[in-house]
């Protein structure tokens, strides 16, 4: 096996220089897969990594229901069907309202752990 | 050299499968998936959180004196629902029940303590055991019914009497409201009366006895949340000094901060951070070097982090690059485009040290987890798999082969599954017991003795 990657590095000077090639050999397939990545999303943003993860990140478990647009629809449609969810019922499109149904049940474990078991 | 099959850590210690709780069957619900094992400050007990808020705590059995190759096993001793699942009306946010951290108190008396938290609330729970109980009341019948007073005609007192072990689990502390971001991190203080909880942006310091007042301690966030460019990933409290803690980030760096210096540690006594070429940066770069778990060492002279590719040892004295580095699976770097794809390029894998500190553990893909000997700097690569299900029996080391031709046992990294993924892993603080944490399967493993 070339480059022993999973040497520990050793911390001191002497290790630098065979470290850069190491790494540089490390990176080139990195290289490789950033043009891939790139190739198949090609608006994907200039900012490495960065906000976007961290805003997602910081956004988890938001759910957005508006009682407003929910009862306006409602009235809106009083004299015709309610579009309904289709197959895919995370998928909310168009003119569907999630309604408090097809939010998915929080309902907390009552079976006790399999690990107890 | 590195990497070579059949070389153990340390001594060479040769793993034993010994035990595995969970369900057998492929088909796992979302609750049973663990989030977080940890053991007690003695290695008796074992703690289990998973996705739907329950803990399940194992304790090892006295040893048995007539098997003298085997140590204690360790069996259920008590399980309870810790969080529940929650809405914020206020803010349309769903609260997971998912317990993310376990952490024990040392033990000051008969019970047990731990902490366990999900994403916005810490709860300090108290297990205790009950193994007597009153019997001979007066006004009561042994049943608990009440007696007709007039029926009474002599006293007797009350005694205690033998009943079978029931162990109790019960909240003790609720620390809630003090998190906008969700928690990542729970630890105690050495000083065993405050803690810290650690969210995305913010540090907050408790007393365990008060639950209605909190400090905040670091504050990263930015006045404008459009300059957002990192988050706090993980922390801890150093396990000898009460003033000092680190805090790890999103972008690969570790800060001390020293509570002495100020009420508010926004800045930082000391910043862990490698230099990076920047001519090597990729798209990549920044999420892979996330650091996902930060761990000092029981000496407190280092402390260990672990991004997507790589453990690192950092000495505390030197702030400039670490004093050791183990790549986990190096040959991912190839897959980096599919693993960002399917999102596994943002998995959280923690790891940890042997009671003596010369042994680091992390896991991995395909239920393949990772050992590196600080001392012999030989690593080895083992799985968690029921195949390997005999007692006594050493575990056949791992070895994945990169590219080109693979040889006989080698597991090409295309075939690795990358939904079997251990993230958590346990190391026993006095013994080589190790507790090992696959998608809903606990394992145990242990070395061979004699």
């Amino acid at each position: 096996m070339a480059a022993p990657l999973g040497t520990a590095a050793q911390a001191d000077d002497t290790g630098d220089e065979k470290q850069d090639t190491q790494e540089k050999e490390a990176v080139a397939p990195e290289r490789a897969e950033e043009a891939k990545l790139k190739a198949k999303y090609p608006n994907l943003g200039q900012r490495p990594g960065g906000s976007d993860f961290l805003m997602k990140r910081l956004q988890k478990g938001q759910k957005y229901f508006d009682s407003g647009d929910y009862n306006m629809a409602k009235a809106k449609m009083k004299n015709k069907q309610l579009p309904s969810t289709g197959p895919d019922k995370n998928l909310v499109t168009g003119d569907h309202i999630p309604t408090p149904q097809d939010l998915p049940q929080r309902k907390s474990s009552l079976v006790t752990s399999k690990l107890a078991g | 050299m590195a990497g070579r099959a059949g070389a153990g850590g340390g001594n060479d210690i040769q793993w034993c499968f010994s035990q595995v709780k969970g369900a057998v069957d492929d088909d796992v619900a979302e609750a049973d998936i663990i989030s977080t094992v940890e053991f007690n400050h003695s290695g008796e007990l074992l703690a289990t959180g998973d996705k739907g808020g329950r803990v399940v705590i194992f304790q090892q059995e006295q040893e048995n004196k007539t098997q003298s190759h085997s140590r204690g096993e360790y069996n259920v001793y008590s399980t309870f629902q810790s969080h529940e699942p929650e809405f914020d009306y206020l803010k349309s946010l769903e609260i997971e029940e998912k317990i993310n951290k376990i952490r024990w108190l040392p033990q000051k008396n008969a019970a047990q303590f731990l902490l366990s938290t999900n994403d916005k609330t810490i709860k300090l729970w108290k297990i205790s055991e009950r193994d007597k109980r009153p019997e001979g009341y007066n006004l009561k019948e042994e049943d608990g019914r009440y007696r007709d007073p007039t029926t009474v005609t002599t006293l007797r007192v009350p005694v205690f009497r033998p009943m079978d072990l029931m162990v109790e689990a019960s909240p003790r502390r609720i620390f809630a409201n003090a998190h906008t971001y969700h928690i990542n991190s729970i630890s105690i203080n050495s000083d065993y009366e405050t803690y810290l909880s650690a969210d995305d942006l913010r540090i907050n310091l408790w007393h365990l006895e008060i639950t209605d007042r909190s400090f905040n301690i670091v504050d990263i966030k930015p006045a404008n949340m459009e300059e957002l460019t990192e988050v706090i990933t993980a922390a801890e409290f150093h396990p000898n000094s009460c003033n000092t803690f680190v805090y790890s980030s999103s972008k690969g760096t570790i800060r001390l901060c020293d509570m002495r210096a100020s009420a508010l540690c926004d800045r930082h006594s000391k910043l862990f951070e490698e230099p990076e070429d920047p001519s090597n940066r990729s798209f990549f770069s920044e999420i892979i070097s996330s650091i996902s778990d930060v761990k000092f060492s029981h000496s407190g002279r280092y402390m260990m982090t672990r991004d997507y590719l790589s453990v690192k040892i950092w000495d505390l004295n030197m702030e400039n690059r670490p004093v050791e580095t183990y790549q986990v699976h190096e040959y991912l770097r190839s897959k980096l485009c599919s693993l960002y794809e399917n999102d596994c390029i943002f998995d959280k894998f923690e790891c940890c040290w042997n009671g003596s500190d010369s042994i680091v553990m992390t896991g991995s893909y395909n239920n393949f987890f990772r050992m590196f000997d600080r001392n012999t700097k030989r690593d080895i690569t083992l799985e968690a798999s029921r195949e390997n299900n005999k007692p006594r029996t050493v575990l056949k080391p791992r070895k994945v082969c990169a590219s080109g031709k693979r040889k006989k046992d080698e597991i090409s990294v295309d075939s690795l599954d990358f939904n079997k993924k251990i993230l958590h892993t346990a190391w026993h603080p006095k013994e080589n017991i190790i507790a090992v944490a696959t998608t809903n399967n606990l394992y145990i493993f242990q070395d061979k003795m004699n």
